[in-house]
């Protein structure tokens, strides 16, 4: 049960990455990743990590993806052109992406870390619940917790400023 | 599933975003490889927490998420203000700042 959950949750995240970059236009490109961020959440939740799985459902798959498809309808999905700056652009990026999930599966497989072939160790059933989140990251990881919450403040005083509308500027 | 299941997905997730930052020109479609890129790496930080067994590695996922959030508002504010512009949406036409 536990791997057929697996595998589909992994063909699903992979279809919808191949899918993001492989979309002419970018509103099925968004679509395409809000299809990698829900299985991205089965995974999660096999991992026992329930909290983040609700999160990335909310947050991201909610919030984020509105937003995105608020700023694609904004601007237009204007299709891409053909026209390559590099030449053999196209061929090439694919073999260096090759090349680094190569050089990235040496790296993990071979780092020879006792707990890789394992499912790692039993967890109790509170595990990644949000009341041992909520603890460690108000106990624990305070400063970390205050610091992302300035940052969120700064980030979008930013956008505000950024896409805020102008006053006509003299040139 | 055992944990190395996890960790060459996200290896994969990681170099099929990572591809389409190397492929595609629209502003907004690299700034959707950013968050494959960026989600396959929390994916890597909770598979690993579950082989540790214990929950920080979800918190670092957590603070990671965050991170996210804030790059995409700022992106799609940039790419809205590029748009009011009049500037191409091409990020091989916008290199006035190229140096």
């Amino acid at each position: 049960m536990v791997s057929v959950l697996f595998f589909a949750g992994a063909l699903g995240a992979l279809g919808g990455a191949v899918g993001v970059i492989a979309m002419r236009n970018p509103l099925y490109s968004v679509l395409a990743l809000i299809v990698h961020l829900f299985s991205l959440a089965v995974l999660f939740l096999l991992l026992s990590a329930a909290f983040l799985a609700a999160a990335q459902v909310v947050v991201y798959a909610g919030a984020v993806m509105v937003l995105y498809v608020f700023v694609v309808a904004y601007v237009g999905g204007d299709q891409e052109s053909a026209w390559e700056p590099i030449p053999g652009q196209r061929l090439l990026a694919p073999l260096l992406g090759i090349a680094l999930f190569v050089e990235l599966a040496i790296a993990v497989l071979g780092s020879s870390l006792l707990a890789l072939g394992t499912e790692g160790p039993d967890v109790n059933p509170g595990f990644g619940d949000p009341a041992a989140i909520g603890t460690l990251l108000l106990e624990r990881f305070l400063v970390a917790f205050e610091a992302s919450s300035i940052l969120l403040l700064l980030a979008a005083v930013g956008a505000v400023v950024l896409a805020g509308r102008r006053r006509e500027v003299t040139r | 599933m055992a944990i190395e299941w996890y960790v060459v997905l996200s290896a994969l997730l990681f170099a099929t975003g990572a591809m389409g930052i190397l492929i595609r020109r629209s502003p907004v479609v690299i700034l959707l490889c950013l968050e494959l890129m960026l989600n396959a790496g929390n994916l890597a930080l909770i598979a690993f927490s579950r082989m540790v067994g214990n929950q920080e590695g979800q918190v670092f996922a957590l603070v990671v998420m965050v991170i996210a959030a804030c790059e995409v508002v700022v992106g799609l504010g940039l790419i809205v203000a590029i748009f009011r512009r009049r500037l191409p949406l091409d990020v091989d036409e916008l290199r006035e700042l190229r140096g």
